[in-house]
């Protein structure tokens, strides 16, 4: 509460300062408000939900990459990747559990599959990822002498077929955290609804790409390469969009602590991109843009999540676009 | 229970319904008509009498006299204090006719001659917020663990031991209502003494109110007194009376809680033209699938074509 | 008018929205803009403490334009009576009236007597002001020798008449003069006595609502008898819709002066036996006048009755009823007095049942060096309040005048169970008793106040039995006799059967009575309150009646039961014509059915049931039976409403405006500036600020008013210690205007602190339109409002608000003036420690106060002697207003 009252002067109420005529006070940064505090509630997710969304992302890239690696025989590509999978897959189980009010509860995710909340699409498609994920990496590191008894056999049977369909589902993977931010009332995700998806996928393609081009021989690297090219390039380009295109929300992506995660974001990313083309084959070039990329998509999760807090914390980004709505007559 | 278009968005008749109850009471809601509050906030302490709910801390936030500040897990009625200028009002035309006539005075409306002294200018306008219980509740819609639920009353609720502390409601919520108790992990907000409407009881907040400011009752037969409230304000001069959350064409489909206003929402700090989330699930998932599957396409297709290695 | 009823009446102020809703206008006229202001149609903001010139304008405003109510004046008011020769109005002595003594400060009243009425005999106005006379004439008004045989003119002509006499008394009290003295514009005054007015005649009433923003000030009396006055000459007395509202403090007030607390009565108004009176016949002629008309003609009835309740058995005509056991009073013990005895050592023991003195009296230091100075003290309360601690937690302590380790206070803290832990009765503002059963049992020591009282005297009387102390007799002979519930050593008394016993009961039958009406002087009944007698009519606790509105009419009589016989509306024979008609059909209540020859209606009609409308008394007669056809006005001694009071008042027959004691501005009306008959008590330890003629008022420029919160109660006692209604109103805070705020570079939510010659209190700052600054006769005058619930105990805590006020007295009530002072307001906070004595006494010295500021109470530009020639009791020795008046300080200090 401390913090909304800081900006309160001693006529504090905003609306004192209304205009007259309300179709006057749609116009930016001239709106009515209670004491200038907030309309939504902040998001309660802390750093644990960008770092899944990152974490996520990346898992669902290196499962891309693995499955590929393993179908071309770039093997240690492949194992990289599904180690990397595995391991982002791993983080993202733990981020989303310790963010719960009452992570003994978190079982109860299981109760229903509700095709309304994202989350629990999301859950049940993790459920459904990660099994494969699993069996693939574990048939990757499994100690030679345990490799020749039945189970060990069975485990290296099916590391292709688990590993092929954790890559059939890690798509939605990548892509269904962006519709877990939109649907909701958080202004700068939910106006940025249209382009998030491109800005996950392309986040996600990029850190999986630097994950395959840090850990994967040069030789074998090439899909890792490209795959993080054009993850990056479709990263910065909607990642642009969410600056311009948003009408006021455009405001919360370009100013405060937001706009500096995601020019940073932007940095690492587009030179992880250009180091990646121009590094040929030094692996040292390679593992210094693979590292550029991960932090870049890193950057860009925390980023965009930033944006959203600060969108709910002023309430000029709730009043504003509705204000406007209404007194164009529009429907909702 | 059948999930169709309008589950998600627009308006609905027969809210419950929908929910999956076959047979159910007339959905209830509650009529704020602020234009009688007295900022008492009786409301505010019955509700936290009834509920057994933690205080909020002892913060003097220098808002008017408004120390609550907003709605909270803790706080399931918050009452707004706003002090600004009156509107301008022409001498009110119809009111002698149409007000019963008790014999008292009739004198013209404040507003004529305001000089320095006068105070003719300024109003004090007070509300009492609470849980929109939305017909489409952008809270309910996102809560992946079913702890929160549509009661027959067509209210939402939430249960506290299926809650696990997600948090999601928290953002789904275009009102900014239902929050998560920091000492508690869960996520509270008003339940409509869903306890006290089982047992034939009106909730605790309405029970207190002492100018009726607060009504409860069958959503219907509020929505009919409401609109004739603002015919009557209309007639007395006070033009700028207008409800808000009552149209079932809105954003929400209309509020089981709604207001009588004398001023703009935002001022009250509510939003202007709130919208559930999941009106756009659709496009939503549309978009992301295509995200998806040029996701999908660029990973196959990487491995194509002639490597450099 | 003086009430925030949205705010402190918040579950009465529905009926004002109901009636809103119904197309009544709401008129609030009041120095803040409050909860109340926001609801109404209007609000008027006024100076604080000057009601009286707003009223008078009003009365003035109705008087020149002949808009009062002419047929009602005429037959129920005494508009038409004359008034001696001897009486000589404020308009000739710059702002007194006759009979003043400036050797006292007091007035005698033998002046202000009606022509013809025989006049009071050897009136002792001094002793009358000191015992609060307006008081002691209880419920039934002030004693007339007569109610009949007093000169009229119907044609209210007469120069002499009352009705004339207003008229002149007024005149100067015009639209322009009340815009000077109170800041409210012509035109929002004018529309206030237009709104006024027009709700007056046959088809038209208007209900005037007061609180203690009326009764908190030095001629707080005179407030409310303006306001009768403009509602009588309306005719907005005793009819549905109108009447003078006074909304009670808090629950069970009204039940607290009906049985009271207070000193200088017994239950139903009786008046306190003096040290005078030396046998019960002699106090029963000192109540009543031989030939006065009414029922208070009756009070041996009522006295009698008591005091068989009281001894029982011992009580016998033989020994006059033990009237010799009550105690006697020879002057003032009221509340302030008793503190200011404590700190000079004349107090020893002191009881506080549900009181918080050290918060929610105006001094509160006074009070808390005066608790600091006792053998013993006991406090009965839910919590550990203030009053139970202020021995280590006092804002004293830090300043060294009180140290726990040697105070000498012994402490007894009694936990009291709650109203919903015992059950009995309210008495509500609209004198409705209203039962309560028992919720819950109290829990550990909690016990109800009926259990310690009841067991204290049962423990008393144990340890005397054997005494032979003729003093303890009053006490062994006590009919200590309830009926208790339960076992065990210390039973619960039975709050059922005190009622009873309050109702009366028929001696000879044992039947509980049916109406005071029964009560005889001859022994044979018995009644603990004699206005209560009817609430157990036919063995019923009709207290306990509880038929939903919504099953009965809008008299709604099947609810609670009022005192007295359940009349819903005193005096409700007004509501008729003088020929017992209604006045109109919608305005109908009682009225006469010729057919069955009595009175009858919605409510129960309050008047001689069988007394027809025409009927005329012969002269001399006396009583009920003295009572004229049209004498609405039946506890009156001429059957008639005062507009002008030949007695019973002690400050003047007629409202005047004064400036309150501490003010910054000159009285514009009169030489005179305060009321001449306040109680001052100049005293070291009760300073006050300056106020003209008196130069240094301007190191207090600006105008303080204090008041209540919905979201505490009042000392915070019920409410500092709950977190729900603590977290709503969290701090203590003062209310400045954006002018004041820059002016004192004052910012929203910072620390300010508030001085007056008395104190230094901290707060936080609010800045709000709602305090606007008034413009008065050419200058600006800002407002300073604090709500008055913190104290040094709770979860919430802060300064002590009351203790910025003095203790300067309504002389009828001996009601403190705590709404209006004067104050300097700065910001940061406050001194602490020793620093704060001095930074006080920096303030004292600049503003030149010593002992003796205010307490000169006569300025008016006439000699004394000139106003007290005018009367028969020609104070000797009265040479100047100055000198003498200081006589009245020394009296208050030797007393």
């Amino acid at each position: 509460m401390s913090r909304s009252l800081g900006r309160m002067s001693a006529d504090a109420a905003q609306q004192r300062t209304a205009p007259a005529a309300a179709s006057d006070a749609a116009s930016d940064g001239d709106f009515r408000s209670y004491y200038g505090r907030r309309v939504l509630k902040e998001p309660v997710w802390e750093w644990l939900v960008p770092a899944y969304l990152f974490t996520g992302g990346l898992s669902a890239a290196c499962a891309e990459l693995a499955a590929g690696a393993d179908l071309t025989r770039r093997p240690r590509l492949r194992k990289a990747t599904r180690l990397g999978a595995l391991g982002g897959l791993g983080a993202s189980t733990y981020l989303l559990i310790a963010d719960l009010g009452r992570p003994e509860r978190f079982h109860h995710m299981l109760r229903v599959a509700k095709p309304s909340s994202p989350m629990s699409v999301g859950t049940w498609l993790l459920v459904a990822y990660g099994p494969g994920v699993g069996a693939a990496a574990v048939a990757e590191v499994l100690p030679s002498r345990l490799r020749r008894t039945w189970l060990g056999k069975l485990l290296g049977a099916l590391a292709r077929p688990a590993g092929l369909a954790s890559a059939a589902l890690a798509p939605g993977v990548a892509s269904y955290t962006a519709v877990l931010l939109s649907h909701t009332a958080v202004p700068a995700w939910n106006e940025a609804r249209d382009r998030l998806p491109f800005v996950f996928a392309g986040s996600a393609a990029a850190a999986g790409g630097g994950f395959g081009m840090v850990c994967a021989p040069v030789d074998e690297a090439e899909p890792a390469r490209r795959l993080a090219a054009v993850g990056a390039v479709t990263e910065l380009v909607t990642s642009r969009q969410l600056d311009e295109r948003l009408g006021i929300v455009s405001e919360a992506y370009r100013t405060g602590k937001a706009h500096r995660l995601r020019q940073w974001s932007e940095y690492l990313t587009a030179g992880g991109a250009l180091a990646s083309l121009l590094a040929g084959r030094s692996r040292t070039a390679g593992v210094v843009s693979g590292l550029a990329l991960l932090a870049g998509s890193a950057l860009q999760r925390f980023g965009i999540f930033e944006a959203g807090v600060e969108s709910t914390r002023d309430p000029k980004y709730v009043v504003v676009p509705q204000r406007r709505r209404v007194d164009r007559g529009e429907q909702a | 229970m059948t999930v169709s278009r309008e589950s998600f968005y627009g308006p609905l008749d027969d809210v419950s319904g929908d929910a999956g109850y076959t047979e159910h009471p007339e959905r209830v809601g509650f009529f704020t008509d602020t234009s009688v509050c007295i900022g008492c906030k009786a409301c505010e302490v019955a509700c936290k009498e009834w509920n057994l709910l933690p205080d909020d801390g002892f913060d003097l936030l220098g808002m008017s006299f408004d120390n609550t500040g907003e709605l909270s897990a803790n706080s399931w009625r918050h009452v707004a204090f706003i002090e600004q200028p009156a509107p301008p009002r022409e001498s009110a035309p119809a009111r002698e006719a149409d007000a019963v006539d008790l014999g008292l005075p009739s004198f013209d409306l404040p507003g004529a001659g305001t000089g320095e002294e006068t105070r003719t200018d300024f109003r004090w306008l007070m509300s009492s917020d609470v849980c929109k219980h939305c017909t489409h509740a952008g809270c309910l819609d996102v809560c992946p663990t079913g702890a929160l639920f549509r009661t027959e009353f067509g209210t939402v609720v939430v249960q506290d031991d299926i809650c696990n502390g997600c948090g999601y409601c928290v953002s789904g919520c275009p009102y900014g209502v239902i929050d998560r108790r920091e000492d508690d992990g869960r996520a509270w907000k008003c339940t409509m003494c869903y306890d006290r409407l089982g047992d034939g009881l009106e909730p605790a907040c309405a029970k207190a109110c002492p100018t009726d400011s607060i009504q409860f009752g069958p959503l219907d037969e509020l929505r009919e007194r409401a609109r004739e409230r603002v015919a009557t304000l209309h007639d007395r001069g006070i033009t700028e009376a207008r409800l808000y959350g009552e149209d079932p064409n809105d954003g929400v489909g209309g509020d089981g809680a709604f207001f009588l206003l004398l001023d703009e929402p935002e001022v009250y700090g509510l939003p202007p033209d709130p919208v559930v989330p999941t009106r756009d699930a659709g496009s939503m998932w549309a978009r992301a699938g295509v995200a998806a599957a040029a996701f999908a396409a660029t990973a196959v297709s990487v491995f194509f074509g002639r490597s450099r290695r | 008018m003086g009430s925030n009823m949205a705010e402190a009446h918040p579950v009465g102020f529905q009926w004002v929205m109901e009636a809103k809703a119904r197309g009544a206008k709401v008129l609030h006229i009041d120095p803040r803009f409050t909860r109340t202001s926001a609801l109404a149609d209007k609000h008027v903001p006024l100076r604080a403490g000057s009601d009286i010139a707003f009223l008078g304008g009003v009365i003035n405003h109705i008087l020149s334009n002949d808009l009062d109510f002419r047929e009602y004046v005429r037959a129920y008011t005494n508009a038409s009576f004359l008034v001696g020769e001897e009486f000589v109005d404020t308009e000739d002595l710059d702002g007194l009236f006759s009979g003043y003594d400036p050797e006292t400060g007091t007035y005698d009243t033998s002046t202000w007597q009606y022509e013809n009425g025989f006049p009071e005999d050897s009136v002792e106005s001094e002793r009358h002001r000191e015992q609060s006379a307006g008081e002691q004439h209880g419920s039934g008004g002030p004693k007339l020798e007569s109610g009949t045989g007093i000169a009229t003119d119907q044609t209210l002509e007469h120069p002499r008449c009352v009705f004339q006499i207003l008229k002149r008394h007024f005149s100067r009290y015009t639209p322009e003069m009340v815009e000077r003295i109170c800041g409210v514009s012509r035109e929002d005054f004018l529309e206030v006595c237009r709104a006024w007015t027009s709700a007056s005649g046959r088809e038209h009433t208007a209900a005037l609502v007061y609180s203690v923003g009326w009764t908190q000030h030095s001629m707080g009396a005179q407030y409310i008898r303006a306001g009768a006055i403009i509602q009588l000459l309306l005719g907005n007395i005793g009819r549905p819709g109108g009447g003078v509202l006074a909304l009670r403090g808090h629950a069970s007030i009204q039940g607290s002066t009906d049985i009271p607390t207070l000193y200088n009565l017994l239950p139903g108004y009786l008046p306190m036996p003096d040290a005078r009176h030396a046998d019960k016949r002699d106090y029963v002629e000192s109540i009543r006048g031989t030939h006065q008309k009414g029922y208070w003609h009756n009070a041996d009835d009522y006295i009698v009755s008591l005091l068989k309740e009281y001894w029982g058995e011992a009580a016998t005509e033989e020994n006059d009823y033990r009237f010799d056991y009550l105690p006697r009073i020879d002057g003032d013990h009221g509340t302030y007095r008793t503190v200011m005895d404590m700190i000079d050592g004349k107090v020893f023991g002191y009881f506080l049942l549900g009181q918080n003195p050290a918060v929610g009296s105006a001094h509160g230091r006074l009070q808390r060096l005066g608790m600091a100075n006792l053998d013993w003290l006991v406090v009965r309360d839910l919590t550990m309040i203030e009053s139970a601690e202020f021995w280590r937690n006092a804002p004293e302590i830090e300043t060294g005048e009180i140290t726990a380790e040697q105070c000498r206070t012994e402490v007894f803290f009694f936990p009291a169970a709650s109203h919903v832990e015992k059950e009995g009765t309210f008495t509500q503002t609209q004198r409705m008793l209203q039962w309560r059963d028992r919720a819950l049992e109290p829990r550990g020591d909690q016990r109800s106040e009926l259990w310690f009282i009841y067991h204290l005297g049962r423990i008393l009387r144990r340890k005397l039995a054997t005494s032979t102390d003729e003093r303890d007799r009053p006490l062994l002979d006590l009919a200590w006799d309830y009926r208790t519930e339960g076992d065990g050593e210390f039973p619960e008394p039975s709050a059922d059967d005190v009622l009873r016993r309050i109702n009366g009961v028929d001696l000879t039958t044992g039947e509980l009575l049916d109406s005071y009406q029964q009560l005889t002087s001859d022994g044979t009944t018995a009644a603990g309150c004699w206005i209560y007698s009817g609430v157990y009519a036919g063995g019923v606790n009709h207290a306990r009646n509880r038929t939903a509105r919504t099953e009965q009419d809008e008299t709604a009589l099947e609810w609670g039961w009022a005192w007295p016989a359940n009349r819903r509306v005193l005096y409700n024979r007004a509501s008729a014509d003088p020929q017992g008609r209604p006045w109109s059909e919608r305005k109908k209540l009682v009225w006469w059915d010729a057919e069955r020859g009595e009175w009858t209606g919605h409510d129960v009609p309050d008047f001689p049931k069988t007394t027809p409308p025409e009927f005329e008394p012969e002269y001399g007669e006396a009583g009920p039976g003295a009572l004229a056809g049209d004498d609405p006005f039946i506890m009156q001694a001429d059957g008639k409403a005062w507009l002008f009071a030949p007695s019973g008042v002690v400050d003047g027959p007629l409202p005047t405006h004064y400036e309150p004691h501490e003010s910054p501005m000159p009285n514009l009306l009169y030489g005179q500036q305060g009321s001449p008959a306040r109680k001052v008590y100049g005293r070291e330890d009760n300073p006050s600020n300056p106020a003209p003629p008196e130069g240094g008022g301007d190191v207090f420029p600006f105008v303080f008013t204090a008041a209540r919160l919905t979201e505490h109660h009042t000392a915070g006692g019920m409410s500092r210690q709950l977190a729900y209604l603590s977290e709503l109103q969290p701090a203590l805070f003062v209310e400045v205007s954006p002018q004041l705020a820059a002016e004192r570079g004052l910012e929203n939510l910072d620390w300010a602190h508030v001085v007056t010659s008395r104190a230094a209190v901290d707060a936080r700052v609010l800045v709000t339109e709602r305090m606007r600054p008034l413009r008065l006769d050419g200058r600006v005058v800002h407002q300073v409002w604090m709500p008055y619930h913190w104290g040094p105990s709770g979860k919430v805590d802060g300064d002590v608000v009351n203790d910025l006020l003095g203790v300067v007295l309504d002389p009828n009530t001996m009601i403190q003036e705590s709404k209006v002072a004067t104050c300097d307001i700065r910001p940061g906070r406050r001194p602490r420690g020793c620093e704060l004595l001095e930074y006080l006494a920096e303030y004292r010295r600049r503003a030149g106060v010593t002992v003796e500021t205010g307490t000169h109470v006569v300025t008016a530009h006439t000699t004394a002697s000139d106003a007290a020639a005018t009367s028969d009791t020609t104070a000797p020795g009265s040479t100047g207003s100055h000198t003498t008046a200081q006589g009245t300080t020394d009296r208050e200090e030797d007393a």
